[in-house]
């Protein structure tokens, strides 16, 4: 390998100074959430994750994150085939705006959606007399998690596409080929692991947003407390037990998640290298 | 992919992506990104200045931007230490670290966050080391830093990691073998090359930074004037139902994230004619 011959030293001091950083900074806050977790025992963990209202944060988080990967999947892949596929004019601004929501500190993401359908807004009229509420209830929360994961799916497929170049599907659409039929047998097998890969960073920020969420959230108990709002009411009423074994449930999907996203990039390097 | 000019289109789809593209685009972002800066524009100047000096509000952008900065200092040292040992190493366990690093993104913040201060209180496992130093961390703006630091680490380590996997270690070698020293090889090899990176992951994490709350908000304190941050402040005039001040104090702050996007776009464009100057 590269590795310098007269580095040893200095291999190890910078070796050890990386792992020393992890393990501080991103291992121990994991260990201490799992051991705080269960530090009243099994039971006490059961009873915090299975406290009515707990259930009912984790089912309302799964709903948004399936909601909101849904949306952003679509617009992914139509983004990146609409941006890597065609030349046209507009298509800087566009790319753009897709990347906007990453600079957009997530406080402000709720904000935006507070101004648009909240009471001050030239909207609210029309979307009260249709009975619609969308701020301080589960639409809003939807929203401000698409907004605050919007470019996650199209970022991770855009650098493949490109890569790839159009030649194939340009041959495939000669030939006769419909545009789905091009998609699904040519494009596709490209970019299924790129694709999978964005959908669970998608999730897992989906999983996890606090403050967009925060913002739109009427912090309703049992109606709008997604987990993360959970756990903070938890927390703050000196639950620590409670906090913490709710979060266990977040830190073991974020470990599965990373599990997933070290075999998924392992698998896309396969065949590129087969390729 | 070479760009050729195409007069007619071959590949089909184009009108259905383009019309589901710009209808999501539109519903997300441009239609509550116009109506930012519709009712921005509503605002009195008058009131956008003296809600953004007040003491408090002023004191809070001090705080954002102290602690973001350092964090992104921080981040940017270990993350290209990490990125190295990463890149140039062969030792047991690499495989984990590389899978590890990226846990800020996979962790929510919330969870993050109440871990960290319960680590770095005065009793917890870190804290009480710290604290016989007389070193608080928790509940002060080195537990903001700490908050941020995590939040931003895998910004640097992803930024610089491709570059450094792309850099030959011949020139290295060349640079070795002409009598330079490791620092000299550092600071006049290794570091030009991966300076445009560096910069990009740098600006990311203190952006990021910027704006973080959900980790922060547990092991600030939030004591008004010493670690409150800014976007706590429009979280407190949201929750007071006072959107003119949220909305002025946000677009400071966006303003902010605006130039540290253009700083880095600048100094990208400006670092690639360096390089591609020397080669």
């Amino acid at each position: 390998m590269n590795t310098k011959k007269n580095s040893g030293p200095v291999k190890w001091l910078l070796i050890g100074v990386s792992a020393f950083f992890l393990f501080i900074m991103l291992v121990l806050p994991l260990i201490y959430v799992l051991v705080t977790a269960f530090r009243d025992g099994a039971a006490a963990f059961w009873e915090a994750v299975s406290d009515e209202y707990a259930v009912k944060a984790i089912l309302l988080t799964i709903e948004v994150t399936v909601l909101t990967v849904i949306f952003n999947t679509i617009f992914g892949v139509f983004a990146s085939w609409l941006i890597t596929r065609f030349q046209f004019r507009g298509k800087k601004i566009i790319s753009t705006l897709i990347d906007l929501p990453l600079t957009v500190s997530p406080i402000i993401a709720g904000l935006i959606y507070v101004l648009t359908f909240g009471r001050q807004s030239a909207l609210y009229p029309y979307l009260k007399e249709a009975g619609i509420q969308i701020i301080f209830a589960v639409p809003g929360i939807v929203l401000a998690t698409i907004f605050v994961t919007f470019p996650f799916v199209s970022r991770e497929i855009i650098p493949v596409l490109t890569a790839k170049g159009t030649d194939e599907e340009e041959a495939a659409a000669l030939m006769g080929a419909g545009g789905f039929r091009i998609f699904r047998e040519i494009t596709f097998p490209h970019i299924k692991w790129s694709l999978l890969y964005g959908i669970v960073l998608c999730s897992a920020r989906a999983m996890g947003e606090f403050g967009a969420v925060s913002v739109l959230s009427g912090h309703l108990r049992g109606k709008t407390n997604t987990m993360p709002l959970y756990i903070e009411l938890l927390y703050q009423g000196y639950d620590f037990t409670g906090a913490f074994a709710v979060s266990a449930i977040l830190v073991l999907m974020a470990v599965i998640i990373l599990i997933l996203r070290s075999i998924l990039e392992r698998k896309g390097k396969k065949e590129t290298a087969e390729a | 992919m070479k760009r050729r000019e195409k007069k007619k289109r071959v590949i089909p789809g184009f009108g259905l992506s383009l019309g589901i593209v710009t209808a999501m685009l539109g519903l997300i972002v441009v239609i509550p990104l116009c109506t930012l800066v519709i009712y921005s524009a509503q605002l009195s100047f008058a009131d956008f200045i003296s809600t953004v000096t007040r003491p408090r509000v002023l004191s809070s952008y001090a705080v954002s931007f102290r602690t973001a900065f350092v964090a992104a200092v921080i981040d940017a040292v270990m993350g290209t230490i990490l990125a190295w040992v990463l890149v140039r190493y062969e030792f047991p366990g690499k495989e984990i670290m590389n899978g590890i690093i990226e846990l800020p993104f996979a962790l929510p913040t919330a969870v993050a966050g109440i871990s960290l201060t319960h680590l770095t209180t005065t009793n917890g496992w870190v804290g009480s080391f710290f604290n016989r130093f007389g070193i608080k961390i928790a509940y002060t703006t080195t537990g903001i830093t700490v908050a941020l630091v995590f939040i931003g680490i895998p910004f640097v380590v992803r930024s610089v990691q491709p570059v450094l996997e792309s850099l030959d270690p011949q020139f290295e070698e060349a640079a070795n073998i002409l009598g330079a020293s490791s620092g000299q090889t550092l600071r006049h090899v290794i570091l030009p090359e991966i300076f445009p990176a560096l910069i990009a992951g740098f600006t990311t994490s203190f952006a990021r930074g910027l704006g973080e709350y959900g980790s922060v908000v547990f092991i600030a304190g939030n004591t008004p004037y010493k670690t409150e941050i800014a976007p706590l402040m429009i979280m407190s005039e949201l929750q007071e139902y006072d959107y003119a001040s949220a909305t002025s104090i946000a677009l400071v702050m966006l303003l902010a994230a605006f130039v540290i996007l253009f700083v880095n776009a600048v100094a990208q464009s400006r670092a690639s004619r360096i390089v591609s100057g020397i080669s």
